[in-house]
């Protein structure tokens, strides 16, 4: 240490103090591909992807019922493409995914305890699964009635 | 790039539109971009859509639905480029194209369900 410091107050560096390597072992960008685990966060984390997707294909719709019938019968001839339907197939496994992934991270996120027992997550889990039945049943009741 | 204080503003958006995502997409997606189209179920008149959309609640609940799922993408498709795929370095550059995104989509919902 006394070296170096003898080097910083003459203002001259003339030679190298060693350093040794830092230990940064090298990841490949396809890190998730090789484990299951990993590869499943990327999936849910992917399946935003198809949130983003759906939004904006409601977005078009909306903008299809704002400019009238005309438009929203070519909306409606769009969206009966094979391909389109392919794309909403893949993004419902997608969103489906997330919705099984989201509530059952709930008794992770916030574990409850109840007379210093620890609730099992599928309780805490339970009540979202109910709610999405029920929120779904009640959208389906109100577009299809 | 964010700083550290505002994280927790971006992590509560982030989780209010996963809620949202989690609870009303896949019966969205499935009704009007599946069975529809495919004709498994009876589409609804455009005049019913319509009469539906100008709903006061119906225009908060497309609101919300439109808006919060933006900004859980945004969160999510950030975090999935530095991590997944390593792209570090450009932090504000996808920072902003996320978040503007998710700004533009919330932008245009307003204005669409304010003008249909």
């Amino acid at each position: 240490m006394a070296t170096v410091n003898e080097g910083t107050t003459k203002g001259t560096m003339n030679y190298t103090p060693f350093h040794p390597r830092w230990y940064r072992p090298h990841v490949s960008v396809y890190w998730w591909l090789g484990e299951w685990h990993y590869l499943k966060f990327i999936l849910r984390e992917l399946s935003s992807v198809a949130v983003a997707f759906f939004v904006i294909e409601t977005l078009f719709m909306l903008s299809a019922l704002h400019d009238g019938a005309e438009a929203y019968a070519h909306f409606q001839q769009v969206m009966r493409n094979p391909l389109m339907i392919l794309l909403n197939v893949v993004s419902f496994l997608f969103v489906f995914f997330h919705t099984i992934t989201w509530f059952n991270l709930a008794p992770s996120a916030m574990p409850i305890r109840m007379g210093g027992k620890r609730v099992p997550g599928a309780l805490i889990a339970a009540p979202s699964y109910v709610a999405w039945v029920i929120v779904s049943a009640f959208v389906c009741w109100l577009v299809l009635r | 790039m964010a700083k550290p204080s505002n994280e927790a503003f971006f992590w509560m958006l982030f989780s209010a539109g996963g809620v949202v995502a989690a609870m009303l997409i896949p019966v969205q997606l499935f009704l009007f971009f599946i069975a529809f189209p495919l004709g498994w179920l009876q589409a609804p008149s455009y005049d019913y859509l319509l009469a539906l959309a100008r709903n006061p609640l119906v225009r908060i609940y497309l609101f919300i639905l439109c808006s919060l799922p933006l900004f859980h993408w945004a969160h999510r498709f950030r975090y999935t480029l530095y991590d997944g795929l390593k792209v570090k370095h450009l932090t504000g550059l996808i920072f902003v194209l996320c978040y503007g995104g998710a700004v533009l989509g919330t932008v245009i919902a307003a204005y669409l369900l304010w003008t249909i």
